[in-house]
């Protein structure tokens, strides 16, 4: 993974000495809270319903066990003992003090990271494909593009005070795992028929109020332009994006607005005029950086472990683990692990200061030291040698890190919520555990297979309501908590935005209302249909018919 | 207010031609776009030098063919968060080759001064009665830079490549 140099450290460490001067400014009524929440924002920090909440980049999902290890400290001393594996790959603790948050910037400058722009108007943590580097059908490994734009976009002298905050998400897979095409700017690695590599750029896509699935504006850049272009394509965000309305001021709204035609038109205008500036990639320096993600000391193995079958036939909890959460390795004899963080139950992606120790031992122990945060709120260990996995198996277990469940109905991905946000209309942690408690079975669970499940507690759509298969979306009706629901859509790379599929229900008939979709699936799917296929293929009436049948559950 | 310029506080020589105001026969004046266009020719008549007011809705396009008749350019922040006048001064210097003042004026506040300076601009125009204290700080803070810009700071890129 990527290490910083001497100018990266000193950037951090200056960053969050710069921090401890504004929140000393705002502890002694020098700054107003109102001047002071920009400042504020830029660090990550946001004022909550109970509490501050710190949000710490982890660089496009990556983290090394030391890094880890601080996080658990940090949990431990600062937090209530735990923290938040959240939707853009980030980690967020919940119970901060303000006094203490330079304290904080200062531990994790120490292990090379921090909290700029993971909050406010600006470029946000890059995201990327939680199996970089590792995927089996990988076609080029994205993180190195991620850090050099980590490094273009922190502090950016044009593009700190955007009209609304903006997301970049890379993919170098067939597969997408990073939700390419519903991000501001959405970059998917390919080769051309030369061989060489570049990326089809998709812009405008997001969730949030208005769900747009993005547009292509170019189907090859080549890799040297990358921050060229992304530089050309801000200036006429941060120049036409509206600043009249917070709700249309996103970049899928001026590309909407404009139409993708004159949008592109623009973009290339104003690249034609920086193109051969001084943010070409020199092939020394896009070698350099991407000699920081050279594959580690892989051992030549084999294969086939004989051993595994064995212990699956006698061990079905292990069988069932290594179905769901284990995947096919682009190395020999290695495989890559999701750690469940979504225990049943449990709030999903939170996790403990104790359980972050021992993740990060097993990291060390069987992963070369370093792990992934994904988009759907789990941890990865990418590169696990086959004949460890039994073992690896057995210490998740002791710690509440291995259910089966990775990819079907209770891996949901799910926000804070009203048991936390200051935004949200209705609670969604609480949803989620009956939901799971409902479905706790794993054999029923594995009968109904991949299904995903998202769900959001207001309408800014941070669970991803709107690409769930099946989406819940919390409302606020007349003071009474109203669910939502939408089916169909689809975050990969076939992206698909849900429909509504009726009137809402309460927080218990939410739950029935699941079942009852679940069960619809059940009755109509064909020989190994995937939720998804199935709504595909029959459409959204038989499922609203049995839905809506009485009015139980309403 | 205080102008700062050059890292010091300094007298600022600069007029702005008020709103409906006759033409003053002397000294170095700015004026509106909109001033700009109504009186052009009787502002081309005078002697001393001229500069330009934009307001941040106003792209640096009205003003590229005409830039050579300006010694000064003002980019106005109506508020912190309009960011649009810093692709505005990059503009200005990187793309149309302007190499008058450019000055900060509006909302401009100790926090932004180290991004304005990074893109392009040369004067400020702050309301902070500490605003020279506020200039050292903003340009002690960050010593780092990732981005290529018109003011030449050599980017970590560069330090590493040598």
């Amino acid at each position: 993974m990527y290490r910083y140099d001497e100018f990266d450290s000193d950037f951090v460490l200056q960053r969050a000495r710069q921090f401890r001067r504004q929140t000393e400014r705002r502890l002694t009524g020098e700054l107003s809270e109102e001047q002071f929440k920009p400042l504020r924002l830029m660090n990550g920090l946001y004022l909550q319903l109970h509490a501050y909440m710190l949000r710490i980049n982890v660089p496009y999902g990556c983290l090394s066990s030391r890094q880890l290890r601080k996080l658990a400290h940090i949990a431990r001393v600062y937090d209530k003992g735990y923290g938040h594996l959240t939707t853009r790959q980030n980690v967020q603790f919940n119970w901060i003090k303000l006094e203490d948050t330079p304290a904080i910037l200062e531990q994790l400058a120490s292990v090379e990271m921090h909290c700029i722009q993971s909050s406010g108007n600006c470029i946000r943590n890059t995201t990327s494909d939680p199996y970089a580097g590792a995927a089996a059908e990988e076609i080029h490994d994205p993180r190195l593009y991620c850090e050099l734009i980590r490094q273009w976009s922190s502090l950016h002298p044009e593009f700190s005070f955007l009209p609304r905050k903006f997301k970049i998400a890379v993919t170098g897979s067939p597969r997408d795992r990073a939700a390419v095409k519903v991000h501001d700017i959405g970059l998917r690695l390919h080769r051309n028929p030369a061989g060489e590599a570049g990326f089809e750029v998709i812009v405008g896509g997001g969730l949030g109020r208005t769900p747009f699935i993005g547009k292509t504006v170019r189907d090859f850049l080549p890799v040297q332009q990358l921050l060229s272009y992304l530089e050309a394509i801000l200036r006429v965000y941060n120049q036409l994006g509206r600043r009249d309305n917070k709700y249309k001021a996103r970049i899928k709204v001026l590309v909407h607005e404009m139409g993708t035609e004159a949008f592109q038109k623009c973009v290339e205008e104003q690249w034609e005029q920086i193109r051969e500036g001084g943010l070409t990639l020199p092939q020394e320096e896009i070698d350099r950086i991407g000699a920081y993600f050279a594959p580690p000391a892989y051992e030549d193995l084999s294969d086939s472990v004989p051993a595994l079958e064995t212990t699956r036939r006698e061990e079905p909890a292990f069988d069932a683990w290594l179905q769901n959460n284990v995947v096919e390795h682009k190395q020999a004899g290695y495989a890559i692990v999701n750690v469940s963080v979504k225990a049943v139950g449990a709030a999903p992606g939170d996790i403990s200061a104790d359980q972050m120790e021992a993740v990060a031992e097993l990291a060390d122990r069987f992963s070369f030291g370093e792990l992934r945060v994904t988009h759907s709120q789990n941890l990865v260990l990418c590169d696990v040698r086959k004949t460890d996995l039994e073992a690896l198996w057995r210490r998740l277990a002791a710690i509440g890190l291995a259910t089966p469940n990775v990819g079907l109905l209770t891996d949901s991905i799910c926000c804070p919520g009203l048991d936390y946000c200051s935004l949200a209309s209705a609670r969604s942690i609480p949803v989620a555990q009956s939901i799971s408690e409902r479905f706790a079975d794993p054999g029923r669970l594995r009968d109904i297979g991949e299904l995903q499940l998202k769900m959001s507690g207001c309408i800014n759509a941070c669970g991803h309501h709107h690409v769930g298969h099946i989406g819940i979306l919390g409302a606020d009706k007349k003071g009474e908590e109203l669910y939502q629901l939408t089916l169909g859509g689809s975050a990969d790379e076939n992206t698909a935005i849900g429909k509504i599929i009726g009137p809402g229900f309460d927080a218990e008939g939410i739950v029935d209302a699941i079942e009852n979709v679940v069960e619809t699936y059940l009755s109509l799917r064909q020989d190994g249909e995937r939720f998804i296929d199935t709504y595909q293929r029959v459409g959204r009436d038989p499922f609203k018919e049995n839905l809506y049948a009485s009015d139980q559950g309403r | 207010m205080p102008l700062i310029k050059g890292g010091e506080r300094v007298d600022d020589p600069w007029i702005s031609l008020a709103e409906g105001a006759e033409i003053p026969p002397h000294g170095p004046l700015i004026v509106s776009l909109q001033q700009w266009r109504d009186q052009r020719a009787a502002l081309l008549a005078r002697a001393d030098t001229l500069g330009i007011r934009l307001a941040s809705d106003q792209p640096t396009s009205e003003i590229a063919d005409d830039l050579s008749h300006f010694e000064l350019v003002a980019l106005e922040f109506p508020s912190f968060g309009d960011g649009r006048p810093y692709s505005h001064a990059r503009i200005l210097r990187e793309i149309l080759g302007f190499e008058g003042e450019l000055r900060a004026v509006g909302d401009v506040l100790l926090e932004q001064l180290h991004f304005m300076h990074r893109a392009g601009f040369d004067a400020f125009v702050v309301s902070s009665e500490t605003a020279l204290e506020d200039w050292r700080i903003a340009e002690s803070e960050i010593r780092v830079w990732y981005q290529p810009t018109a003011d030449g700071r050599p980017t970590a890129m560069m330090l590493r490549r040598g």
